[in-house]
């Protein structure tokens, strides 16, 4: 069983298009953990295709910011972000808001733990962004291996007898095993809001029979995406970060 | 994670245990079958108790992560591992006729045996690098030779694989090797140069070619320093009639700094090949130990160094290749010139880049062949005369060019038998014209292009006076 893991899509559809497109053919199976919308102009489109994947056995896992525009955006939200979240809410019916309310907090099968952020306190919205965050989330872990989102830029955390976390900067289109004993913590990286100076959209392929993880970035047509969120009168800066990748 | 005792005839995942050949302080090592595979199988159970080495382990899960990523016939083909969990195992091919360090007879061995094992070595190093894979622990016991001849690499526990997490590196905070072929990068704990296995090579040579240990066995870590500062005794200081380019090889390989040392495993290989093409330093005079100011001086400086992050692995090798310009030099002319403008774009671009020189003279496939001309002029000498002077405007020093002439009937043959035996990464070869004659019989360019081992470029001169003019 080989999962493409896409997470922080954020209601961009070009970007989660190309991601789907490149890994058809080389998985059986999708999960989605969280973010969904946000940001991006599309929050409809890419609400009605992961409910598609979901009602076809793809697990998916709720981010910060489908909550906000479940129950109203939280305070310490930035205020772009809490714009895009209200404005999001409008153009929801009440179906796709529904399945965003519905969604888990997390989900362990087998092996593995998909969270949006991290599994110590997955309502609190922590980053897993260094070595202690890291360190945190695998011992709370309810699995193995971990795999997160809300942070945008791909890492890969793990942890051996010697009980020291290491962080390693993915190398791209290589399946690194995830072998035991040793724990591991994946962030895919954002699909829909890359953030790392590279505009190619994140995700990652995990292999369960192997315990593999492949990481991928997709190069897809930013600039259209760009190009609605100005249409759609959202803030210039989200524009100007897709096409400048961070 | 206690378990009963492997006994021969136990069956493990579908693998019959047949008998222990070697039994070690980390790990036991077993040979054994599988009904569906006719290959001669050994299956390395690590030693795992309570209260074990965590380095032990983690150099167990290194070597079952790195050994499914290698190919090819310098590593023993991968077949199974066990899941850590349950029983941990490693199933490879076996390969016969034991290590280098117990096929080896009384030591020093003649130079050019010395030689041909090393090229042998270094052609196998390479290949390895080639996959991303720094060995990091290179010695006689981790050397082993197909009955064809090749070099078999084994014991990836000590690895480090350019692409994928480092287990140990991080984790531990001690030197990792063994210490009589640890580098001096590896004692300072920097574990991505490929460099670190020409020291180990260096090492493994010197021991071969006099019967001595460069640097001894330490067993201290201030015993271990010492290679940063301290230079072996040079072989010519114990037997003046050592050879100077074996002397030069070996103890560039030994250079402290991975900069001064070869570039790739496939220059250790092509020189130990080709003894008359190694450029002679002062290293290939040296009687002695260097003077006490040189050593003072890298004392003094080996007091500062720190470990300093380099290039990965694959940007390393793709710094230093190999190009081969195959040159007709009976033509000269505006081909010629077009293939020295080439190459030297190339060389230009890549500094760490070294050019070979080749000519083949076509001979007969019946061997009536005189090798003089009508003026009794050496025609091999020729070739390389008319080599060197194609190659002199570009002004290379002599340590970035090195010039071949072969004799061969087929030059298409020749030029990708040289290719594949010295691990050329790219070739440059001219094109003549487009005749009818050469479309239908397929020009010498096409067969190379067709069936190179890497990259090639061919190179046509301009038309100048348009297509008409050709015939």
């Amino acid at each position: 069983m080989k999962t493409a893991i896409i997470t922080d899509i954020h209601a961009n559809r070009e970007a989660f298009e190309a991601c789907l497109a490149h890994a058809e053919g080389r998985v059986d199976g999708y999960a989605i953990l969280g973010d969904l919308v946000g940001y991006g102009a599309d929050p409809g489109w890419v609400v009605d295709r992961v409910a598609g994947l979901a009602a076809d056995g793809a697990p998916v896992v709720r981010g910060n910011h489908d909550l906000g525009v479940v129950e109203g955006a939280e305070p310490r939200m930035n205020p772009d972000a809490r714009q895009v979240v209200e404005w999001t809410r409008g153009r929801l019916d009440a179906a796709q808001l529904a399945f965003l309310a519905g969604l888990p907090l997390e989900i362990v099968a087998g092996d593995y733990h998909f969270v949006h952020a991290s599994p110590r306190a997955p309502r609190a919205w922590e980053y897993v962004n260094g070595i202690r965050e890291a360190e945190r989330a695998m011992a709370a872990a309810k699995a193995r291996i971990t795999v997160c989102g809300h942070v945008h830029q791909p890492a890969l955390y793990h942890v051996g007898p010697a009980n020291r976390v290491v962080r390693f900067e993915p190398s791209l289109d290589t399946p690194i095993p995830l072998r035991g004993p040793r724990a591991w913590l994946v962030v895919p990286g954002s699909a829909g809001q890359p953030r790392d100076g590279d505009q190619a959209a994140c995700y990652a392929v995990i292999d369960q029979a192997l315990a593999r993880v492949t990481f991928h970035r997709v190069p897809y047509d930013h600039e259209t995406a760009a190009a609605k969120i100005r249409a759609a009168g959202l803030p210039e800066s989200l524009a100007r970060r897709l096409t400048e990748g961070g | 994670m206690a378990r009963a005792p492997l006994r021969p005839g136990d069956l493990i995942d579908g693998f019959t245990l047949i008998e222990r050949v070697h039994r070690g302080n980390m790990s036991s090592l077993w040979r054994v079958g599988r009904d569906d595979l006719d290959l001669p199988l050994v299956m390395k159970v690590p030693r795992l108790g309570y209260g074990d080495d965590p380095t032990g382990i983690v150099g167990f899960e290194v070597e079952a992560m790195i050994m499914p990523t290698l190919s090819g016939p310098h590593v023993p083909r991968f077949v199974a591992a066990g899941d850590f969990e349950t029983l941990p195992y490693l199933v490879t091919e076996w390969i016969d006729g034991g290590a280098l360090h117990e096929r080896l007879g009384p030591l020093p061995l003649p130079p050019e045996e010395v030689a041909a094992l090393g090229a042998r070595i270094a052609t196998a190093l390479h290949d390895l690098h080639l996959q991303h894979v720094i060995h990091l622990d290179l010695k006689p016991n981790n050397v082993m030779f197909r009955e064809s001849g090749e070099a078999v690499l084994i014991d990836f526990g000590l690895s480090r694989h350019d692409r994928l997490p480092d287990l140990l590196a991080e984790e531990f905070r001690l030197p990792m090797g063994t210490a009589a072929y640890m580098s001096p990068e590896q004692v300072l704990q920097v574990r991505n140069d490929p460099r670190s296995d020409l020291f180990a090579l260096g090492v493994l040579l010197y021991h071969l070619a006099t019967g001595e240990l460069p640097f001894g066995s330490p067993t201290s870590r201030g015993g271990l320093r010492r290679r940063l500062w301290k230079d072996p005794l040079p072989p010519r200081w114990a037997k003046p009639e050592f050879p100077p380019w074996l002397q030069e090889v070996i103890l560039c390989c030994l250079e402290v700094d991975p900069r001064d040392r070869f570039p790739t495993a496939a220059r250790v290989a092509f020189l130990l090949q080709n003894p008359d093409q190694v450029p002679l330093t002062r290293r290939a005079a040296f009687q002695e130990h260097d003077g006490i100011v040189d050593v003072f001086r890298r004392w003094l400086r080996s007091l500062g160094s720190e470990p300093v992050l380099r290039h990965s692995l694959s940007d390393h090798l793709s710094q230093a290749p190999f190009v081969v310009a195959a040159v007709d030099t009976r033509h000269g002319g505006p081909l010629a010139e077009a293939q020295r403008a080439t190459v030297r774009r190339l060389l230009d671009a890549t500094p760490g880049a070294r050019l070979g020189c080749l000519a083949v003279m076509k001979t007969s496939r019946l061997g009536m062949d005189i090798n003089v001309d009508k003026q009794g002029n050496n025609l091999h000498v020729k070739a390389l005369v008319e080599l060197k002077h194609w190659a002199r405007p570009m002004a290379l020093p002599a340590e970035r060019v090195t010039f071949h002439a072969l004799e061969a009937p087929d030059p298409a043959t020749a030029i990708l038998d040289f290719a594949r035996a010295n691990q050329v990464d790219h070739l440059v070869v001219g094109a003549r014209g487009q005749s009818r004659l050469r479309q239908y019989l397929g020009s010498v360019s096409a067969q190379i292009v067709a069936n190179a081992p890497c990259t090639v470029t061919v190179v046509r001169a301009s038309e100048a006076g348009g297509r008409d003019n050709i015939a």
